[in-house]
């Protein structure tokens, strides 16, 4: 009995933790799909959404749905300000160039909030109180239930947009061919835009719901970036259930691992699942393998 | 005639130079502090604190005369750029004396250069390792992990409790703290159930303590700096874990209380004096430093001066001292340091000796406990 308790609380918090990765890799599957490129300041959106909140927060004194909007939409406009600046300026750069131009970004981006906001670790008061809620044995956090619930609806916003709208639907065409959508008269770059301003705006919704949790701080992006990679691969860079399911999949073998094996392997697990992925499954867990016609 | 004059300038501003140099003539002090990377915040209130007294030694007119000139240099926290910086204080800048670096790391890096040059270095970090053995020219000011763990050891056993279960994070001060624990257990009589470790960078130790609340340990001992322990504090509370958590003095700011909010009350750690500088007893030695430096540095920085910052008032101090007795050279520094006794500092009260370079006993912590959204003493 104490053992299946133990277990549910592993899978519990390790699901949690799951839907966090799952929303940074969406982030990462959104760019990837549109452009070929890894962002790597991917960590840094992450990162923006839980700075900027607590700075509108403490420091311009919104109230808290205020200042995670203006922090959300803040995130989304530096997103914006990076494409423009960084990315549509080399057009006929090469996918390895773009990606080092974003591991660039992402370093510039960790010093300014370094110098800007200071290197000390901040929290955000939880959305609605910190009493524990207990589940079949095992507890949880109120705010783990506003991460499963933002979690599913940017999830499901997603599926919409991507599926049923002009501009998603157009979106996913240029991942498929951009000479091609090019020529049917769909604006690439203007698709590219989007899928930064999309991905800043999930990556930064993602930083805000975890913040009353696990803090903040101007370098918890990496780590956190790496997860969110980790799970994309694992969906196989898709958009769709795949990063989501990966992403949960993730969280609870890392939970189960440092619970039941030993905690120092946490990190370990999931890169050991990251190269096992590359080598065995580099389409993802969940994809058929794909063919190129000629 | 212009050669003549070209030459007849050049002697007499280099002449004017000399002469000025040498009717100031500063001693030089090296600092090597972690002021970035992730040890900033140890060696960023360590480098506003020696840049704040030695302001003030020279306000109040140097030593014996003579102004100090601090030299300051960024670690990062990296032992690599620490021991280039430390071969530019000795070399390029000829300091007569070092202080820091911040970290174990890159003291234990930085040792041999100095050792090799006999310039006295005054570490702020913790590790024990860094006195022990005794290296010539090696002091530090920082309170060795042993201390820490014997005072939290000491009230458990007061408290009849010998099942305990670790929680260290998988960085230096965690791995250091996670050997002295188990060092010292079998000498306390406490047997270590659970040992567990979590990343510096880790947000969520559920997994961790769900597995320690299954086993029968009657207290957890956590081992780090922010930001894990209060993410740590966070969850116990979470599970509604009953038995008592210490931290370790890694945490001992009001940061922590900060972050961890309600899930801090109840927790002890060992601590520097410093925290508590208000409830000390009259009597206390250190009283006095305590609450110059805590005025001090309130006036500066509009921030409350913590033990860290401590680590390098203690360094200033016991150099201006040792400059005070021994003189301004490398071994003059050095032998003076040496014979330091009863210097009572942030710290605690120092007593260095051939065999002691780290000159501190177990007075030198006391065990806190987070009350009200502050430190309690725990007697």
């Amino acid at each position: 009995m104490e053992l299946l308790n133990q277990v549910t609380q592993f899978v519990i918090s390790g699901l949690a933790t799951g839907a966090i990765y799952a929303l940074i890799g969406l982030s990462f599957a959104i760019i990837f799909n549109s452009t070929g490129i890894l962002n790597f300041a991917q960590g840094e959106f992450v990162m923006l959404g839980g700075v900027l909140t607590i700075f509108c927060l403490n420091v311009l004194q919104l109230p808290l749905l205020a200042a995670i909007a203006a922090a959300v939409a803040g995130t989304t406009v530096i997103g914006l300000v990076f494409e423009r600046l960084a990315i549509r300026p080399l057009k006929n750069a090469t996918p390895l160039a773009l990606i080092i131009i974003t591991i660039g970004a992402s370093i510039l981006i960790r010093g300014l909030v370094m110098l800007l906001w200071g290197k000390d670790t901040q929290a955000l008061p939880a959305f609605s109180g910190n009493d524990p809620i207990s589940v079949a044995g095992a507890t949880l956090l109120p705010q783990h239930l506003w991460i499963f619930g933002v979690t599913i609806l940017v999830i499901v916003g997603c599926r919409l947009f991507f599926h049923h709208t002009i501009s998603g639907k157009a979106m996913r065409a240029c991942s498929f061919n951009p000479r091609a959508a090019n020529l049917v008269g769909i604006s690439v770059g203007r698709m590219i835009l989007l899928s930064f301003v999309l991905s800043a705006a999930v990556g930064s919704l993602a930083g805000v719901i975890i913040a009353p949790l696990t803090m903040t701080a101007y370098d918890v992006g990496v780590m956190l970036g790496l997860k969110g990679f980790c799970a994309a691969i694992m969906g196989g860079m898709g958009s769709g259930l795949g990063t989501v399911l990966g992403g949960l999949i993730l969280g609870t073998l890392e939970s189960l691992g440092a619970g039941l094996i030993s905690s120092g392997y946490k990190d370990a697990i999931a890169f050991f699942i990251l190269l096992l992925i590359l080598f065995l499954r580099p389409q993802g867990l969940f994809k058929k393998g794909e063919t190129e016609r000629v | 005639m212009k050669k003549l004059l070209c030459t007849v300038f050049a002697a007499f501003t280099s002449l004017c130079l000399s002469t000025a140099a040498f009717a100031a003539a500063p001693i030089k002090i090296g600092a090597l502090f972690a002021v970035t990377g992730p040890a900033s915040f140890l060696g960023e209130p360590e480098r506003n604190t020696a840049q704040m007294l030695v302001d003030k030694i020279n306000k109040g007119g140097g030593i014996k005369g003579r102004k100090l000139e601090l030299i300051t240099y960024d670690t990062g926290g990296d032992a690599t750029k620490a021991v280039q910086l430390a071969n530019k204080l000795v070399k390029n800048d000829q300091v007569v004396a070092i202080i820091g670096p911040s970290t174990t790391g890159d003291s234990m890096a930085v040792i041999p250069i100095v050792e090799k040059a006999g310039i006295p270095l005054i570490a702020c970090a913790a590790g024990s390792k860094i006195t022990d053995p005794v290296k010539k020219s090696v002091f530090k000011t920082a309170q060795n992990d042993a201390l820490a763990v014997a005072r939290i050891y000491e009230q458990l056993k007061k408290e009849k409790k010998s099942r305990i279960a670790i929680l260290t994070v998988s960085d230096g001060f965690g791995s250091s703290g996670r050997e002295q624990l188990k060092a010292q257990a079998a000498a306390y009589g406490m047997q270590i159930l659970s040992d567990d470790t979590y990343g510096p960078k880790d947000t969520d130790m559920t997994a961790q303590l769900t597995k320690i609340r299954g086993s029968r340990a009657q207290a957890v001992i956590c081992w780090g700096t922010n930001p894990g322990p209060a993410v740590i504090a966070r969850n116990a509370k979470q599970l509604g874990l009953q038995i008592p958590l210490y931290m370790s003095h890694g945490v001992s700011s009001k940061k922590f209380i900060e972050l961890a909010g309600d899930a801090a009350e109840g927790i002890r750690l060992p601590s520097g004096k410093v925290l508590v500088a208000d409830l000390l007893p009259k009597s206390d030695k250190q009283k006095a430093s305590l609450l110059a430096f805590i005025k001090d540095y309130q006036n500066h920085f509009k921030a409350e001066g913590d033990h860290f910052g401590g680590h390098a008032w203690d360094a200033v101090m016991l150099l201006r001292s040792a400059i005070e007795r021994g003189g301004a050279t490398p071994a003059g520094i050095r032998n003076a340091l040496e014979a330091t006794r009863n210097f009572a500092g942030i710290g605690g009260v120092f007593n260095y000796s051939a065999k002691d370079h780290a000159g501190l006993g177990k007075d030198a912590f006391v065990l806190v406990e987070v009350r009200n959204k502050d430190w309690k003493l725990v007697k």
